[in-house]
């Protein structure tokens, strides 16, 4: 799931001092497993900032709201003209429905009210991890399961790297080694061989360096796209 | 640096105060209290729930949007939760709320959060006027003059 950390008050105040009419929008998917921007958050958040007007003397309105999905048009639809009715909408869904919500909302503005992080997992209550780099071409099939992607600080395809400390890695001694733990693995799977085998340099354009991204799935898309082909990426 | 702009106490101020008391620690320690006669401020007033890990960040956060002066929350002693572990929630969310308030200019003193037994009667009323004492050298909420100035 996408994890995202709300921004501090005082970075969320400086943005929206300035609008009379605000609704904090959350989103009822990732960002509310991570308590970070659900229905619950976006009314915690609203009635901060209520006290934060009061306090500041600032005549402002905040409500709150929230949809199932920030980043599908047909979850937001049924909400937009509320949304409208509002001088801003403070979205504290990912950057994903900040930019959906902010293509449907004509004239009024959507800021983020949180900051997206990762992509990551649970490790436990409260406590999330980035396991993947959304980097457009996995290789998890060979490390593991383990993405050397984002869990190796240095990206490795072909480690360890001569940083690794019992275990840990050089830029962070709490951090796990992401080859140490791919190599114990390995073991696990009685596949340790599968790893001398050097991996060549990657193809870094179909992740986020190669420009924006776009996925077709011809059986679903409108006909214009289906000529481009199958479940087809632009910049592959 | 305080938390609060400073502003002036009135003489002869008495602080409202909310208590989230536990159904089965707090609340029957409050009862014990009224039952044993003792007397503690009149401006606590106390909201039974069935468990402190019931208290949601809202309840604390609408009570202060409403100018309340202060707040606590009341639950069973450490490891006597009815329901295993709802007052040590409490006490992490009680924790959270308060690094929220700090970034609203609200004082975080004005929040507190207290392990008493049913047994405890007297501390009841004991953590009462500690904690109205407490609000009362801080003084009244922000948000309550606000309010009333509006």
């Amino acid at each position: 799931m996408i994890v995202g950390k709300q921004k501090p008050i005082s970075e969320i105040w400086d943005m929206i001092k300035d609008f009379k009419k605000i609704i904090v929008f959350g989103c009822n998917t990732c960002v509310a497993v991570c308590h970070a921007g659900g229905s619950k958050e976006a009314e915690i958040l609203a009635s901060l900032l209520r006290i934060k007007a009061l306090q500041e003397g600032v005549d402002m309105t905040v409500e709150s709201g929230a949809c199932e999905r920030q980043c599908e048009p047909e979850f937001i639809q049924q909400h937009l003209e509320a949304l409208k009715a509002h001088d801003l909408v403070l979205s504290i869904g990912c950057g994903a429905g900040v930019n959906l919500l902010s293509a449907y909302t004509g004239n009024t503005p959507v800021f983020p009210g949180l900051n997206t992080e990762f992509y990551g997992a649970v490790q436990q209550a409260g406590h999330f991890i980035e396991v993947c780099g959304g980097c457009g071409n996995c290789i998890l099939h060979l490390t593991g399961g383990i993405c050397p992607i984002v869990r190796c600080s240095k990206s490795l395809l072909n480690g360890p790297c001569g940083g690794t400390n019992n275990g840990k890695c050089e830029i962070n001694s709490e951090q796990d080694c992401a080859w140490c733990l791919i190599i114990e693995r390995m073991k696990q799977l009685d596949k340790l061989e599968q790893l001398f085998a050097i991996q060549p340099p990657k193809d870094w354009s179909r992740g986020t360096y190669g420009g924006p991204r776009e996925v077709i799935v011809e059986h679903i898309a409108a006909d214009e796209k289906n000529s481009v082909g199958s479940t087809k990426e632009r910049k592959s | 640096m305080a938390v609060e702009k400073p502003h002036a106490v009135p003489e002869n101020f008495k602080p409202d105060v909310i208590a989230f008391a536990c159904h089965y620690c707090a609340f029957a320690a409050a009862d014990l209290a009224g039952i044993m006669r003792l007397t503690y401020p009149t401006g606590v007033k106390i909201i039974r729930m069935p468990c402190t890990g019931k208290l949601d960040h809202l309840y604390v956060l609408r009570a202060f949007e409403n100018g309340i002066d202060g707040v606590f929350v009341a639950g069973c002693l450490e490891g006597q939760c009815h329901f295993r572990e709802g007052n040590l929630n409490a006490a992490k969310r009680v924790k959270h709320i308060k690094t929220l308030l700090e970034q609203v200019g609200i004082d975080p003193e004005r929040l507190a959060m207290y392990n008493l037994s049913a047994a405890q009667g007297p501390r009841w009323a004991e953590i009462c006027t500690e904690f109205t004492e407490r609000i009362r050298k801080l003084g009244p909420s922000p948000l309550r003059n606000k309010r009333q100035k509006a």
